[in-house]
């Protein structure tokens, strides 16, 4: 018998969608045939491992479910230590490693001088480039007039413009996170959806040492979404993570993934990571994330002259820009989104339920 | 005895995946292990991680349907958790004496064993399924895990029809067997 056939018969055997005469013909030829007796076990086995694997994993999901909602009412603590605790508790953790490292720490460090002291003077800031896109005036805009006439009801506007890069919701009332290098360079600043909806919208703040800057979406036509599926990581991330990006380098959302490469940015940096992914002009202020779906940094700028040294500014950063904006006197609220509702997903689903929170931004 | 009959209802609805019972669970016995896990040397993201598998433990023995508590729910969640715990500390070196208030606990050491069994066939599954490439992971993924019906499929996918869909995730299947078992009689 022809072996896909065979398969189907046992799969249709297994899950009692056989007529009575049917299964009793099955039955005999099982009897009489020890290989497709064999393949009958195998394949009882084989789904019902599948069947476990289902079952598994749509309880996690709902165990991710449960925790979120209990997060939110403060029942289950998402809170990392912070201040002094943190200190004792890390000072606990980490004493046997500390009391090793301090004993070699001087051999390094004599060691190590001579080859810093050669490397430092090669690092050459020319190299490192903004991932702002300048839009070219011919296809990219043309491409850009021909969405807009197919999205006439949606976009009134056509703004036209001559940068592009990327930013990403962190509170569905409107406020958006960008790099402080995009904002700078634009005068009037639009943010557009995956739909292709245009919204206007305003800096709020904008840092250059974290090179972060906040946008608010003032236009009365955009509607506050909910449930941002992602939370905003406020710790550091671990060497060798894995990690993908999202952004618009084309006209088009790009997903890209890689990993993290270095704790520290350009020039040891330390409120950056070096990154190792693929990314180009555009993809500026786009969400990097983790295999949970935590937001763990904001692509900034690569370096033009080696290959996959890309830096992003540090997820705790957007954090700091709050605390400046409280002290600067602003009235606004931000509340950070704080959902796992990405954890345990695969990757096509999380980027998926991502898509609609990223934002192109674009500008003259 | 109608505590007991509640316990069983739990695990009944815990079998068939109930959000309401996994949030009543969590209500009742998360705060406990967090601060078991507080006071002993971890964190509240790893309070979060054991009280997970603990739950997954439990979900196991509720769907195999020969669990049968012999002691309080609370009981037996503690229980696993601690001796989870004690094993994760173990792993990471970070020894030192349990602060624990004098709670009851049961012997849970043959449950453990057998959900590490589970564990594994979950990672050689998943690994194998990761290995067997696209279309064929999102296929036998769609029909096999989020149990879509073949017409979807075939849409979803761009095949002309369900029957070709349905031919490609039998090729699939094949692969996967392949797979699975090559690594399944390695792994034992």
């Amino acid at each position: 018998m022809d072996e896909l056939l065979l398969i189907e018969t046992v799969e249709r055997y297994l899950k009692g969608d056989m007529t009575a005469q049917e299964k009793i013909f099955f039955e005999e030829i099982r009897k009489k045939n020890p290989d497709i007796d064999q393949l009958v076990v195998e394949h009882t086995f084989l789904f019902h491992e599948l069947d476990k694997q289902a079952n598994i994993k749509a309880f996690k999901h709902s165990l991710y479910e449960v925790e979120s909602k209990l997060a939110e009412e403060g029942i289950i603590s998402k809170k990392q230590l912070t201040g002094k605790a943190k200190v004792v508790f890390l000072w606990k953790k980490y004493k046997r490693s500390i009391a090793v490292a301090a004993s070699i720490a001087g051999l390094v460090s004599i060691v190590t001088t001579a080859s810093i002291s050669t490397y430092n003077n090669k690092v050459d800031n020319s190299n490192i480039k903004d991932l702002i896109y300048e839009v070219k005036k011919d296809t990219d805009k043309k491409i850009a007039e021909f969405k807009d006439s197919l999205n006439q009801k949606t976009s009134k506007r056509n703004p036209n413009p001559n940068y592009r890069a990327t930013g990403f919701l962190i509170d569905g009332k409107g406020f958006i996170v960008t790099n402080a290098h995009v904002v700078n360079r634009l005068k009037t600043i639009y943010v557009e959806n995956n739909k292709g909806e245009y919204f206007t919208a305003q800096t709020i703040y904008a840092d250059k040492n974290t090179d972060l800057a906040i946008l608010k979406i003032n236009d009365t036509s955009f509607k506050a979404v909910y449930n941002l599926p992602y939370s905003i990581n406020k710790t550091n991330s671990n060497l060798g993570e894995q990690i993908f990006t999202m952004g618009y380098p084309r006209n088009e959302i790009v997903y890209g993934e890689g990993y993290l490469s270095a704790k520290s940015g350009n020039e040891g940096d330390s409120t950056a990571y070096q990154l190792s992914v693929s990314v180009n002009p555009g993809n500026s202020g786009g969400p990097v994330l983790n295999k949970n779906g935590q937001i763990i940094g904001i692509i900034t700028s690569k370096n033009s002259t080696a290959d996959g040294v890309v830096f992003a500014a540090k997820s705790k950063n957007i954090y700091k820009l709050l605390d400046a904006l409280k002290e600067n006197g602003d009235t606004v609220s931000i509340k950070l989104p704080n959902n796992t509702g990405l954890k345990g997903l695969d990757r096509e689903q999380q980027v998926k339920k991502m898509e609609d929170f990223v934002f192109m931004v674009v500008g003259n | 005895m109608s505590n007991l009959e509640q316990e069983k209802q739990l695990l009944d609805g815990l079998a068939l995946n109930d959000g309401a019972v996994i949030e009543s669970i969590y209500r009742d016995n998360y705060p406990v292990i967090q601060s078991f896990i507080l006071n002993n040397n971890g964190n509240s993201d790893e309070a979060r991680d054991i009280f997970q598998e603990a739950m997954i433990v439990i979900y196991e023995k509720a769907v195999s349907g020969n669990f049968e508590l012999n002691c309080l729910l609370k009981t037996y969640i503690y229980s696993v958790c601690r001796r989870l715990w004690l094993k994760r500390l173990h792993q990471l070196q970070r020894y030192g004496s349990l602060v624990e208030n004098i709670e009851e606990t049961v012997a849970v050491e043959e449950d453990l064993e057998l959900h590490e069994k589970h564990n594994t066939d979950f990672i050689l599954m998943e690994a194998a399924m990761n290995k067997i490439g696209e279309p064929c992971k999102s296929l036998l993924d769609a029909y096999y895990l989020q149990k879509k019906n073949m017409q979807e499929i075939a849409a979803d996918f761009g095949y002309t029809n369900a029957d070709n869909a349905k031919t490609q995730k039998y090729k699939c299947l094949v692969r996967l067997k392949k797979l699975f078992f090559a690594q399944y009689k390695n792994g034992n």
